[in-house]
C-alpha cells in the first residue's frame, strides 16, 4: 500500500457511540526489529483511531526519518520521546488507546532490548493478554523465550504468538508451522498453555485486521478478531472470598464513618459478615456508599465506600474479607523477585515493601536461587543485579494480609522501596508463607530489660564507632570501655575482626556479606542491651542503610553512632595491618576506601576528627558525653 | 467546613438486603469500559490522599477538568474534597470559562485557589508575544503556586492519548524540587502499586485520567451529565481565520490586523486554552450526543486547535522537562 491510498479519507463509520465496551489491556513483546512498533501503529490505523492530521504528519515524519521507503513508517508513530528517536530504540513502557466496536484497548508497548527486562514487567503487570512478536525469517529466538518466560511469570492468560513479516518468506505456511511447533514446545516446558499462533504481516496489514487472500491456509482469527474476543479474568475474581483493600477512612461528620477501597476479589452485599486484617477484628457490612446511591453488591475493580454496623477499628492499609473464608496473614514469605534497580538487591538490607494500601518495613532473608532468563537454569548467588529474577524469602516487620500472587494480584504483588532514595528497586509476587512464621512466637521473659538495666544501675547504650580500616575505632573503642570500666560501669567491646572468627566465620566481604555480618551484630548488641549492658563496636560498618537498620533496632537515644572520621590517605599511610598494600596490590579485593565504597554518615552523634584529637582525648569526649546525659 | 453534610442522602440508611437473601449479580454495568476507567481514577486518587500530605488539583475550567472533579467526587463521597483546587489563571481564557469557573467555586464543597504570576501581570505579556506568555502565565505560574502552597501532590488531567510524549507518561509523575520532569528516572508502576514517598521539596504530578481518551471524556460526560463550557458546543460566534485556523474574538483586546473583520461562523472548541491561541472548529453539534457523535467521525485530533504544539515535533516533551504540566 502506498502513501497516496493510506491517504485516502477513511472515517470511522462501523463504530457504535455505544458506551457499553469493555477493556482489554494487552502487551506486545518483541526483539528489536520483529517490528512491534510497525504492529500497533498498524493496529491504530486499522482500527480507524489514526486521523487525518495525525497520518499526515506521520507522512511528513516518513520522509524525513522513516526507513520504510516510499510507505508510512508506523513505528514513527509509537516512538515517542526525541532521545529515543536518535537512538532508534524504545526505551520506556508507551501506552496507547484504541477501540473496536466490541472493545476499548491499553496497549503497553514495551522494548525488547536486553537490559528492559524492568520496562516489560511492568508493562506486563497489568495485562490480561500479551503478544509475542516473532519475525517469520528468525523463528524464536533466546529474547523470545526470555519474554515468554517473563509473560508467564507475572501471570498473563491469554498469549498470541504472531509470526510477523509473513511476506520476506513468501507466506509460506511450513515455516509457520516449523515456527508454532518450536515455540509450542518451549511454551510447554514453562508451564504455558493455550497459545493462540497467528501469521501475520505488520507492514501491509494481513491478518491484522483484515483476512488475506496470500494466506488461505490460516483458518484461526485475525489479530484484532482474537483480541475482540479473548476472555478476561473477571469470572475468576468474583468467584474468589470477597476480598477489599482499605485505602481511606471516610469521615465527613460524626455520623457517619465509611471505609473506601477497591474491591480485589469476590463480591461483598450489605449484611455480609466481615473481617478486619490483620487486627482479625470481625463487623458486618451496613451499606455500600456512592455518589449514585447505595449499592446491592459490589465486585473485583469496584471502587466503594462501605459502612459497618458497628464501630470497630478500621484504617488504611487494613483488607476486609469474608469472615467464613478469611485471608491468611503471615510476616515471612516466600516469593519470587524480579530486581528493577542498578544497585543490586543484598539480603538482610532494610527495605521498604508496598502490598496493597500498607508499607511496611521488609528484609529479604534468603535468595534461594536466581533464575537464568536465557537458558531457564537456576543459578545460585546471594545477590540480584538489575533485571534479576529470584526466588527469595522476605520477612516484614509487621504481619501482613495476603493471598498467593497466582490467585491474586493485588494481594499478592508487591513492590520493594529504597529507604533512602524513595526509588522503586523491585517488584515481587508472593508464592506462600512460611510456615514457621506461624509457629514461632515471642517469649514473655520475667524478668524485663528494665529491671536487667537497673541492677547495673546505667542506661543500655550501643555505641557505634564507624570508619574506614585503620582509621581508630578498635583503638578509641578500648580506650573507652577501659574508662567505663573503671567508672564500674557494665560494658562489653564487640570487635570487627573478633566476630568475624567466631559468629561470622562463614561471612566474606562481598556487599551482601557485609550487611548480613551488621545485621549478625546487631541482633547480638541489642540483646546485650536488654541484658542490661554497654555495648561497643568496631566495624567499618561502609552502608548507610544498615547503620540506619540497627539505628531503627533500638529505642530512639540508645543507638550512639561515633564516625571515627580519618581521611583515607591518613588511614593508608598508618596501615597498621599492611591491608592496604595488600589490597593496592590486587591481593584484597572489596577492601573498603580502595575497590568498595564508604558512606560517611550524614549526622553521626559524634564525629572524632583523629586529625587533631589523639585517641585518648576521643575517649575522654566520648565518656564524659554519655555519662553526663 | 460546614458540619451539616451538603449530602441528604446521608440520613437515610437504607440496607435493601438482609443476610441469607439471594445474592443479586453483578449488573453488566459494572465492566464497561467506562467504570472501569472510572474506578481506576477513584483508586489513584484515594492513593494520593492517602499518601501525600498536601494534594491540589490542578483545575483548568475544560472538559478533562469537569471529568475529572466530577471522578474526584465520587471518590470521597460523602465527604467534601479533601484538597483545594488550583487554576493558574493567565487572563485570556474565554470569558465563557471565568464564569463556569466562578459557578464552580461557589459550590460549597469546593476551596478554589487562583494563582496569576504576578511578574507576568506586572509585564502584561499577552499570547501575542509569543511562547514567553506560555512561559511566564502558566510554566512560573505553576510553579509559583506550588511553592508557595508547599503543595506535595498535583492532580492534572492530562491523558496519554493526547500527545505522544504523554504515552509514556507515568501515572505518578515525580518532580525534582525544581519542578523538573527527568524521563529516566521516572519510577516503574507495577500492577495498581504506587510508590508515592518522596524527599522534602519534590513533588509528584498525578495523572487520574491517563488511561481516557478524547471519547471516553465524551461518553462519560454524556452519562453523567457533566456540567462543562458551552464554548465546546456549536453556536454562532465572531471569528477570524489565520493561518487557517480559526480564532473566536472573545473580547476587545483581540487585536485585529488592517481590513480583518470578524465574521460570524457556527463553531465550538475541542480544546479549551488561552483565547487567542486556540483554534475552534465549524460545527453544528449543539448537544454532548451530537459532539460524540461528530467524534467519532471526525479525521483530526483534538489537539490540532492548540497552537501550542505545532511549532517543532516534541514540543510537549521540552515544555515538560521544564516544568509545563
Amino acid at each position: 500500500m502506498d502513501m497516496a491510498s493510506l491517504l485516502a479519507p477513511h472515517g470511522k463509520p462501523e463504530l457504535a457511540p455505544s458506551p457499553d465496551k469493555s477493556l482489554l489491556r494487552f502487551i506486545t513483546c518483541g526483539s528489536v526489529d520483529d517490528g512491534k512498533s510497525t504492529l500497533i501503529g498498524r493496529l491504530l490505523f486499522d482500527s480507524k483511531s489514526l486521523l487525518s492530521d495525525q497520518i499526515e504528519a506521520l507522512e511528513r515524519e516518513s520522509r524525513v526519518h522513516g526507513t520504510t521507503g516510499d510507505r508510512l513508517d508506523f513505528a514513527l508513530l509509537v516512538d515517542g520521546l526525541s532521545a529515543e528517536r536518535e537512538q532508534g530504540i524504545t526505551i520506556d513502557v508507551a501506552y496507547r488507546m484504541f477501540e473496536t466496536a466490541a472493545r476499548r484497548f491499553i496497549v503497553a508497548d514495551t522494548p525488547g532490548h536486553e537490559q528492559y527486562t524492568r520496562n516489560m514487567i511492568t508493562g506486563a503487570s497489568t495485562a490480561d493478554a500479551a503478544i509475542i512478536l516473532v519475525d517469520a525469517r528468525k523463528g524464536v529466538l533466546t529474547q523470545t523465550r526470555r519474554h515468554s518466560y517473563l509473560v508467564n511469570l507475572v501471570g498473563i492468560r491469554n498469549v498470541v504468538l504472531a509470526v510477523n513479516k509473513m511476506d520476506l518468506v513468501g507466506y509460506s505456511r511450513e515455516r509457520f508451522e516449523e515456527i508454532v511447533a518450536d515455540y509450542r514446545a518451549f511454551a510447554a516446558s514453562i508451564g504455558m498453555s493455550g497459545v493462540v499462533a497467528i501469521p501475520i504481516c505488520g507492514l501491509s496489514g494481513e491478518n491484522v485486521a483484515e483476512r488475506t487472500e496470500l494466506m488461505p491456509w490460516h483458518a484461526g482469527p485475525t489479530l484484532l478478531q482474537y483480541l475482540d474476543r479473548v476472555d478476561v479474568d473477571d469470572d475468576r475474581l468474583a468467584e474468589l472470598p470477597f476480598s477489599m483493600l482499605v485505602q481511606w477512612v471516610n469521615r465527613p461528620n460524626s455520623a457517619f464513618r465509611g471505609f473506601s477501597g477497591l474491591v480485589s476479589s469476590g463480591v461483598v452485599c450489605p449484611g455480609d459478615a466481615v473481617r478486619i486484617l490483620p487486627s482479625g477484628r470481625m463487623t458486618v457490612v451496613d451499606r455500600i456508599v456512592t455518589m449514585d446511591g447505595d449499592l446491592p453488591a459490589a465486585g473485583p475493580g469496584q471502587s466503594v465506600t462501605v459502612t459497618f454496623r458497628d464501630e470497630v477499628d478500621c484504617s488504611r492499609g487494613d483488607v476486609l474479607c469474608a469472615s467464613a473464608d478469611p485471608i491468611e496473614v503471615a510476616d515471612q514469605f516466600e516469593a519470587t523477585l524480579v530486581w528493577l534497580s542498578e544497585e543490586a538487591m543484598l539480603p538482610q538490607r532494610p527495605y521498604l515493601l508496598k502490598i496493597g494500601a500498607t508499607t511496611v518495613p521488609a528484609r529479604i532473608t534468603d535468595l534461594k536461587f536466581q533464575v537464568d532468563v536465557n537458558t531457564l537454569g537456576q543459578d545460585a548467588g546471594k545477590t540480584l543485579p538489575l533485571n534479576g529474577i529470584g526466588v527469595a524469602n522476605i520477612a516484614t516487620d509487621k504481619p501482613l494480609p495476603f493471598m498467593p500472587y497466582a490467585k491474586s494480584t493485588d494481594l499478592g504483588g508487591f513492590i520493594l522501596i529504597d529507604r533512602l532514595t524513595n526509588e522503586t528497586i523491585g517488584a515481587g509476587m508472593i508464592h506462600f508463607a512460611l510456615r514457621r512464621s506461624h509457629n514461632i512466637q515471642w517469649q514473655a521473659l520475667d524478668v524485663s530489660r528494665e529491671a536487667h538495666a537497673a541492677q547495673k544501675r546505667q542506661e543500655p547504650r550501643l555505641l557505634w564507632f564507624t570508619g574506614l580500616s585503620g582509621s581508630g575505632k578498635s583503638t578509641i573503642a578500648n580506650l573507652v570501655e577501659k574508662k567505663l570500666l573503671a567508672l564500674d560501669r557494665h560494658s562489653f567491646l564487640l570487635d570487627g575482626d573478633n566476630i568475624r572468627h567466631g559468629l561470622c566465620r562463614d561471612l566474606g566481604f562481598t556487599d551482601a556479606d557485609r550487611v548480613e555480618n551488621i545485621r549478625r551484630v546487631a541482633e547480638v548488641a541489642r540483646l546485650m542491651t536488654d541484658a542490661g549492658l554497654i555495648v561497643l563496636t568496631a566495624f567499618i560498618s561502609p552502608f548507610r542503610a544498615e547503620r540506619e537498620m540497627v539505628r531503627g533496632m533500638f529505642a530512639a537515644g540508645e543507638f550512639v553512632e561515633i564516625h571515627v572520621d580519618t581521611p583515607i590517605e591518613v588511614a593508608e599511610a598508618r596501615d597498621v595491618k599492611g591491608l592496604y598494600r595488600k589490597a593496592r596490590a590486587g591481593e584484597l579485593r572489596n577492601f573498603t576506601g580502595i575497590d568498595s565504597p564508604y558512606e560517611p554518615p550524614e549526622q553521626p552523634e559524634f564525629r572524632i576528627d583523629t586529625l587533631s584529637m589523639s585517641p585518648e582525648q576521643a575517649a575522654e569526649a566520648i565518656v564524659a558525653r554519655l555519662l553526663q546525659a | 467546613m460546614s458540619s451539616q453534610s451538603p449530602h441528604p442522602a446521608l440520613s437515610s440508611v437504607p440496607s435493601p438486603l438482609q443476610a441469607g437473601r439471594l445474592r443479586p449479580t453483578l449488573s453488566a454495568r459494572a465492566s464497561s469500559h467506562l467504570d472501569q476507567l472510572e474506578a481506576e481514577s477513584i483508586h489513584i486518587m484515594r492513593e494520593v490522599v492517602g499518601e501525600a500530605s498536601r494534594p491540589v488539583m490542578l483545575y483548568s475550567i475544560g472538559k478533562d477538568s469537569a471529568v475529572m472533579l466530577h471522578v474526584a467526587r465520587k471518590a470521597f463521597y460523602p465527604s467534601r474534597l479533601p484538597f483545594p483546587l488550583l487554576h493558574v489563571d493567565t487572563t485570556w481564557k474565554f470569558r465563557d470559562m471565568y464564569a463556569l469557573r466562578d459557578k464552580i467555586a461557589a459550590e460549597d464543597d469546593i476551596d478554589l485557589i487562583v494563582h496569576r504570576n504576578p511578574e507576568a501581570e506586572a509585564r502584561g505579556i499577552t499570547p501575542f508575544d509569543g511562547p514567553v506568555h506560555t512561559d511566564m502565565w502558566k510554566t512560573e505560574g505553576l510553579k509559583q503556586a506550588l511553592d508557595a502552597h508547599r503543595f506535595d501532590a498535583a492532580f492534572g488531567g492530562a491523558r496519554r492519548d493526547e500527545e505522544k510524549s504523554r504515552a509514556k507518561e507515568r501515572i505518578f509523575s515525580f518532580r525534582s524540587a525544581a519542578h523538573r520532569w527527568d524521563p529516566k528516572t521516572q519510577r516503574p508502576e507495577l500492577w495498581r502499586l504506587y510508590n508515592a514517598r518522596k524527599h522534602p521539596g519534590e513533588s509528584i504530578r498525578v495523572f487520574p485520567l491517563s488511561n481516557w481518551t478524547e471519547l471516553d471524556i465524551w461518553r462519560y460526560i454524556q452519562r453523567e451529565q457533566i456540567d462543562i463550557v458551552p464554548l465546546y458546543f456549536a453556536a454562532p460566534r465572531p471569528t477570524v481565520e489565520r493561518n487557517g485556523t480559526l480564532l473566536m474574538v472573545d473580547d476587545d483586546r483581540f487585536p485585529l490586523n488592517p481590513g480583518e473583520m470578524p465574521v460570524l461562523r457556527s463553531i465550538r472548541f475541542r480544546t479549551l486554552g488561552c483565547y487567542p491561541l486556540t483554534g475552534a472548529v465549524e460545527s453544528r453539534a449543539a448537544t454532548v450526543a451530537e459532539i460524540v457523535e461528530e467524534t467519532l467521525s471526525s479525521t483530526t485530533s483534538e489537539r490540532q486547535g492548540r497552537t501550542i504544539d505545532g511549532d517543532q515535533l516534541a514540543s510537549m516533551e521540552k515544555k515538560k522537562v521544564e516544568g509545563y504540566f
